[in-house]
């Protein structure tokens, strides 16, 4: 890490784990919900969020000083709407079959409290650099989590992974399916994303038992 | 034995493993450590015993379950008898005998993997096995239909223990009724094995598609398609239970004697059976009460349902089964007297309404119960709230009353003292 220095590093290793937006923070559920039964779209929801989030930050971070306090929410509101619009019209434009699977919640980027959290919490006092590594770190804990629960909702609910059957043809009763497997439905729906959010959080709490709150 | 017991458990005291020698210790024998300070009052009404007294008003269902697997698969393959009789075609051994392969598997696996969770539990907790698996191990394989697949048994019931409880950290802790979250997630993973009309029958998966194919429909999911001239059951069928279900749901008779037993074994709350009665069979009649007054047209998807009799809810499906051994579990219900009869009235009168309206599944009951038990500290929460401001009032008058006159309130505080 000769190119960062090890406060900068921080910045981006944190949010990967111990201060998780996801599992520690608790922010940004709501998409975690919704649209991790594939990992295709966890994925493509990940890399729009990096992108949202790491040039937000900047931009946010450039303008910290001329933006009115009083006013700030609503700038901060424009710039994420600008850039969740670019982030739609290229997946229109280049994924049409993807956008629509991710239909409203590419346009709901907007209200990801991951983003207007770092632009509060982060951008308006740091520099440009500081805050893109801070938004790239966050972008990613968010996107390590949405991997994580769509690779196994996806597995277990489809037996598909990217869409590519993994366990064999449940129709033609191949591979796993020979045996009697079958698909779990209950991981397609949402609440099972809660479910596996769950675990993850309780895995990390009981390795690293600094994170457990007082009761 | 019980001294081998005792020996082992002092052998292993403080080391890891612990726990899991306890448990066999204290599974059937009380301990036999005495407090040495102080009074106690001892009695053998422990847990334990009112998990063993649940389970004893299980067997005869279980039993009930297993010449009725039986009978339900023979006479689904050769047809009915046309004159039922109960020695000649129900207790036979050859019903008696499918009934065990089919079913035994089930309870074995149920208690196998939900035991080994809960001892792999306790030795990482380092504290005593709970008994809080025996009746659930009991339950599941009672509510689930005969054919399950061993292994979706197995996941079910993994997930069940750890989700619906070890997170909460144990017995006694649990929001949600285990059994009930057991069969909530098979129901929603495997779908095609927990509804449907090849279900409820052994072999009848197996068969569909064959020339041998047979079927067996529960009433509610002939109510529930519209056909209701089309099943055959008579009321003492329905009452009885010579009818398809899950394994032991179907007699309404055996399950209302354990429910008696129950009641007075003081195991499990009348006020809550009795409410959940009267719950179902207030939101019946309000169905009634829509056909005989012409609301619903006979062409709409409700109608077979809503014209069912109101009172033959208890008799069919799992309603009375989830009321007497469900409902009344003591951890996730409600607390409070008058809170019982709130939170048991909710669940008779929501489970009729889930059968009448759900469109994918006509039974509503583990449904009903497991909203319930998400609701059942909130209602405590309100009834514990009122009876503080009741008597927050009734102190205040109180305080009026006598107003204190000097010489009076001095007369009083030399009483006092």
């Amino acid at each position: 890490m000769a190119l960062l220095s090890k406060k900068d590093a921080n910045l981006i290793l944190d949010p990967l784990a111990d201060n998780n937006p996801i599992t520690i923070q608790v922010l940004g559920i709501c998409s975690a919900l919704a649209i991790t039964a594939e990992l295709k779209a966890s994925v493509v929801m990940s890399i729009s969020v990096l992108f949202v989030l790491g040039v937000g930050n900047v931009v946010i971070s450039l303008m910290r000083n001329i933006i009115p306090s009083k006013i700030r929410i609503i700038v901060q509101l424009i710039v994420v709407a600008t850039l969740v619009i670019i982030v739609d019209q290229v997946l229109k434009a280049f994924a049409y079959e993807l956008s629509k699977t991710l239909a409203v919640f590419v346009g709901l980027i907007i209200t990801n409290c991951i983003i207007m959290g770092r632009f509060e919490a982060f951008a308006l006092g740091n520099g440009p650099w500081k805050s893109f590594l801070d938004g790239i770190g966050n972008a990613l804990g968010y996107g390590v989590i949405l991997i994580i629960v769509g690779f196994f909702r996806e597995l277990l609910g489809s037996g598909t992974l990217f869409g590519i059957p993994v366990l064999g043809d449940p129709i033609a009763k191949t591979g796993l399916y020979a045996t009697g497997y079958e698909n779990n439905g209950f991981m397609i729906i949402p609440p099972a994303a809660l479910i596996v959010v769950g675990v993850i959080i309780w895995v990390q709490r009981s390795r690293n038992k600094a994170l457990i709150e007082e009761a | 034995m019980k001294e081998k017991l005792h020996q082992l458990k002092l052998k292993y005291q403080g080391k890891k493993m612990a726990p899991a020698f306890n448990a066999l210790h204290t599974f059937l024998y009380s301990p036999n450590e005495t407090t040495h300070s102080g009074s106690h009052v001892r009695a053998v009404d422990d847990l334990k015993r009112t998990m063993n007294t649940v389970i004893m008003a299980l067997v005869p269902c279980l039993l009930f379950g297993m010449f009725n697997a039986g009978y339900q698969h023979y006479s689904a393959i050769n047809g009915f008898p046309a004159e039922f009789s109960l020695f000649e075609h129900f207790l036979t051994w050859d019903n008696f005998w499918l009934g065990v392969i089919t079913i035994l598997p089930l309870v074995i696996v149920s208690y196998g993997v939900g035991l080994v969770i809960e001892f792999i539990f306790a030795v990482i907790k380092g504290h005593e096995v709970e008994e809080g698996y025996l009746v659930t191990g009991m339950l599941v394989p009672l509510i689930i239909p005969v054919d399950t697949p061993l292994w979706m048994l197995a996941v079910a019931v993994a997930f069940g223990v750890v989700i619906g409880k070890e997170v909460f950290g144990g017995t006694g802790m649990n929001i949600l009724n285990p059994a009930l979250t057991i069969r909530a997630f098979l129901f929603f993973a495997y779908p095609t094995w927990m509804s449907g009309d090849k279900v409820w029958v052994h072999d009848a998966v197996n068969l569909a598609g064959t020339a041998d194919a047979i079927s067996g429909e529960t009433i509610l999911g002939y109510l529930a398609q519209g056909n209701t001239s089309e099943f055959s059951y008579s009321v003492s069928d329905m009452f009885f239970g010579f009818i398809p279900g899950s394994v032991g749901e179907t007699s309404t008779l055996l399950i209302l004697l354990g429910g008696l037993f129950l009641i007075f074994s003081k195991i499990a709350s009348w006020r809550i059976m009795l409410s959940a009665v009267i719950g179902s069979l207030v939101m019946g009649l309000l169905f009634n009460g829509a056909v005989a007054w012409e609301w619903i047209p006979e062409y709409s998807k409700f109608y077979g349902l809503m014209s069912f009799d109101f009172w033959k809810h208890l008799i069919v499906g799992g309603l009375a089964f989830g009321i007497v051994y469900m409902a009344t579990d003591p951890v996730t219900g409600s607390q409070t007297n008058k809170g019982k009869w709130i939170y048991g009235f909710l669940i008779g009168f929501i489970s009729v309404m889930i059968r009448v309206f759900n469109p994918g599944y006509p039974e509503g009951v583990f449904l009903a119960i497991l909203l319930m038990n998400v609701f059942a500290p909130t209602i405590d929460h309100y009834v514990v709230q009122g009876n503080v401001k009741k008597r927050m009032k009734r102190l205040k008058n109180a305080t009026i009353l006598p107003k204190p006159s000097d010489g009076k309130a001095e007369e009083l505080k030399v009483e006092t003292v």
